[in-house]
Parts: structure tokens; C-alpha cells; sequence
């Protein structure tokens, strides 16, 4: 059967890794190269690493950073941020990436996603959604969550999919940060609303908001965590035996 | 030395990093006479099976290929490259593989139930039908990493190893020198490089 997945998210940022909260606030972490090689003997299914700089040499460092991992860590590596064109999507794969993450990007320019299915396949795109509650309703936000596009969500996602996304990480705004647990309710929304796997990502704050999550959207396929597990506040390997007792199948 | 051939599909750098990384003399090629100077050969492969398999024999690499295999020289086709190990793939529309294995690769959709993603993308189990040599490290239940949206089928006289994900998946093919597996090996963490290991190993 296949096994939920647990998935640390790295932001990284002039070569370090940094989380924000709200998407505010960042605090230095630590290298990227020494966690990733943690999170990988210590049970992570996955990592992901999102650039957050800007600057053309600090893409240089994150690029270098990725090939270093890539070379020495043997598990997917989904790489997002500033993707904006088929040459981002050639330069991070070049360097061992697996899965390539859109999210501005393809706001900006929706047959990005349909280019790079076509050119690396549907398995390679990931769409990240920012997605907050406005008037009741699920709006897309872009640049890092500080700019409603007015899209509803559901809609948008099923449009990216339609395209050739391969995967969808749902990161809820509302939820992002607050420890809380993950937003269920979005969260079904999105897995009811397509086939490919859905990636719950915002508001883990503890080992039973992963319980909660897999044993409440029993179609969701992973869970996604930054802080939580770069702080040690939740061990992987002890949520995976946890996630074992209560009888959701994991990787152990 | 392994040769892995290269015929413009794919990022190659994470199945060389791990090859090495099991201490293999590995080498990314698209060059005929290193290949046919390889001890043992890759097949990797990601993409569309139509494009891919337009490369491989329009590259003429697909030739060379059959002719090692031919000889006896161990070959291991990796996702999209063990797909193209079989006679048929029906992935939008009907294409010839190498032919290596009987057996057509379909489509999952239709085939596994409605409430399974499709691709299916994750770690899943292995279940050991057969001995395989490249089993030699590893254990049944061990999890492997899959990406794909069409698997082997028709193939029962290779199939060593399945995993459940709402049908047998065909995970692992082998049939003398010719082996196969649908999952990444290379992104497969421990397991993973213990199956490399095993087919670096092979007539040592």
C-alpha cells in the first residue's frame, strides 16, 4: 500500500535555511546541506527546498546548495521559488531536482505549466497554491501570500491540473504559522476536486495535526512542515511510529 | 565499469551520484563504444514513452543496446526505461518498445480504483515474488519510491516483485540478463542503493 508522506520544507535564503511565520518574520535555521542530510537518515519521504532570494548571485548559492545535496541525499527533491520560465525549470533539474514547484510563476503565465508537462513530464510539475479565505470564499494569493489575484482556488487548481500538474501542495494562508493544525476543510475541498496527490502544507503544530489530518482526509497524501521539525519540536521517526500506532501506513 | 545511456531523456545526475555512491565506476554516455565497453548498462528514462523511445531508436542507441543485451551483458531499465524494455506501450496511442520483455505497458486509469491518485507518487511496499539477485540486500515490505501513471502488464514470466496500489504493480522485471524496476532506485533512500548495490554486484 502506498504510504503517507511526511515532507520538511526548506526555505533557503543566502544559503540558509530560514521560516517565517505567516510568511513574516524569518529566522535563521540552519544549513541546508546538514539538515537535509538529517531530515533524509531520519526518516523525511521527501524535502523541499524554496529559494526566497532574489538577486542573480544569491540564485548561484541555492543552485550550488542543490547540486551538494542532490549529490549526497538519495530521496525526491522538489525545488520552488522564482520558477518562472522553462530555462528555471531546466537549471534547478539540472542540478538534481526532481520535481520542480510553479506558483507566482504560473500565475503570471498559466502555460508554464502546460510547457514544462509537455517538456519533463506531468510527474515533474508541482503546483504550490497560497490559498486564504476571503468573504468566505477560497481566493489564490500570490507573491508569498501579500497579493489577492482574485482567482478562486478550486477552480484555479483544477485548471493547473487539467494542464499537466502533477501534484498540488495546498499551503493555507489561514492556517500557516498558527500551529494549530493543518485547515482540513480547504483541504478536502482541493482532494475532492482532483486526482492527482494533494500536499497539505500550513499550521502543523504537533503530532496529532498529522493523525487529525490523514485520519480526517483520508485522500491526502502528505503532509508538509517547516518549522515544527527544523526547531526538533516534532521528530520525524516519533510522528512516523505514532502515524504507525493509530494504523495510518507510513515509511518506516 | 556501468554505462548509463544516455539518449537525451532526463536528468541523469541523482542515478550517477547514487551509483558512485555505492561505489561504482559509473559513467553517463551516449558514446556506442563506451557503451559496448560498459560491463552493465542503465536505461533510465522520464517523459512520455513515445518521445523517449523516439530518442532511443532514432539515436540508434536502441540498436546498440540490443546488441550487448544480446551478448549477455547485464541491462536495467529504470521507470520510464523498464517500460520501454516490453513490446507495447499504449500511453497516448500504441508504440513499440525494444522488446526485450513480453508484456505491454497500460495506462493505470481504469485499472485501479477511482479513488486512487493518479500518477501514483509515493513510497510503497515491495512484495518479493520471485529470488532475484538484486533482492540480495533488501527485504519483503521494503518501501521504494514510485512516479508513474502506466505500469507493465501481460508480463507474468518477469515479474519478480509488485506493490499493492489498488492492483498488483508491476515493480520489478528480470529475465536473464535483462532487469527492470518501474520505481526509482535512485531516489529510493537506503533500499534503494542496496538494489544498485546488488546489480553493480551481479556476476562478481
Amino acid at each position: 500500500m502506498i504510504t503517507k508522506r511526511i515532507i520538511p520544507c526548506l526555505d533557503v535564503k543566502n544559503g540558509r535555511v530560514v521560516k517565517g511565520v505567516n510568511f513574516e518574520g524569518l529566522n535563521d535555521v540552519s544549513s541546508p546541506v546538514s539538515l537535509a542530510e538529517y531530515y533524509s537518515s531520519n526518516g523525511a519521504d521527501e524535502l523541499v527546498f524554496y529559494d526566497i532570494t532574489a538577486s542573480f548571485e544569491e540564485r548561484k548559492l541555492f543552485t550550488d546548495i542543490l547540486t551538494e545535496v542532490a549529490s549526497k541525499i538519495f530521496i525526491p527533491l522538489t525545488v520552488g521559488g522564482g520558477i518562472n520560465t522553462l530555462d528555471d525549470f531546466e537549471k534547478v533539474l539540472g542540478c538534481g531536482a526532481d520535481k520542480v514547484s510553479v506558483n507566482s510563476g504560473a500565475i503570471k503565465n498559466p502555460a508554464l505549466i502546460e510547457q514544462a508537462a509537455k517538456r519533463y513530464g506531468d510527474q515533474c510539475v508541482v503546483l504550490s497554491a497560497d490559498i486564504k479565505r476571503v468573504d468566505g470564499v477560497f481566493r489564490v494569493f500570490a507573491k508569498g501570500g501579500r497579493e489577492n489575484t482574485g482567482m478562486e482556488a478550486i477552480e484555479w487548481i483544477k485548471r493547473c491540473v487539467g494542464m499537466g500538474a502533477g501534484e498540488v501542495v495546498v499551503n493555507s494562508i489561514d492556517t500557516d504559522g498558527v500551529k494549530k493544525g493543518f485547515d482540513l476543510e480547504m483541504l478536502k475541498a482541493v482532494c475532492d476536486a482532483v486526482k492527482v496527490p494533494v500536499i497539505a502544507s500550513g499550521g502543523a503544530g504537533c503530532i496529532d495535526d498529522f493523525t487529525t489530518l490523514f485520519n480526517e482526509v483520508p485522500t491526502v497524501s502528505a503532509g508538509l512542515a517547516a518549522s515544527i521539525f527544523h526547531f526538533g519540536e516534532v521528530a520525524i521517526k516519533d510522528l512516523k511510529a505514532e502515524l504507525n500506532n493509530k494504523g495510518i501506513t507510513v515509511r518506516l | 565499469m556501468i554505462a548509463i545511456v544516455d539518449y537525451g531523456v532526463g536528468n541523469l545526475f541523482s542515478l550517477s551520484c547514487s551509483l558512485k555512491a555505492v561505489g561504482a565506476d559509473v559513467v553517463v554516455t551516449g558514446d556506442r563504444e563506451i557503451i559496448e565497453k560498459a560491463d552493465k548498462l542503465i536505461l533510465p528514462g522520464v517523459g512520455a514513452f513515445r518521445d523517449a523511445a523516439d530518442k532511443l531508436f532514432n539515436s540508434g542507441l536502441a540498436d546498440v543496446v540490443l546488441a550487448e543485451v544480446k551478448k549477455g551483458k547485464p541491462l536495467m531499465g529504470i521507470c520510464l526505461g523498464m517500460q520501454m524494455l516490453f513490446e507495447k506501450s499504449y500511453e497516448y496511442g500504441e508504440y513499440d518498445g525494444l522488446g526485450l520483455l513480453k508484456g505491454n505497458v497500460v495506462g493505470m486509469d481504469g485499472r485501479i480504483p477511482e479513488e486512487l491518485s493518479i500518477p501514483h507518487i509515493g513510497w510503497n511496499a515491495l512484495k518479493l515474488k520471485k529470488n532475484s539477485p538484486l533482492f540480495k540486500y533488501i527485504n519483503e515490505g521494503d518501501c521504494v519510491y514510485f512516479v508513474h501513471s502506466y505500469f507493465a502488464c501481460d508480463c507474468d514470466d518477469s515479474v519478480t516483485a509488485t506493490a499493492e496500489y489498488g492492483a498488483e504493480i508491476t515493480a520489478c522485471v528480470e529475465k536473464n540478463n535483462v532487469f527492470g524496476c518501474q520505481f526509482h532506485p535512485e531516489k529510493s533512500g537506503d533500499v534503494g542503493l542496496k538494489i544498485l548495490k546488488a546489480f553493480c554486484e551481479l556476476g562478481e
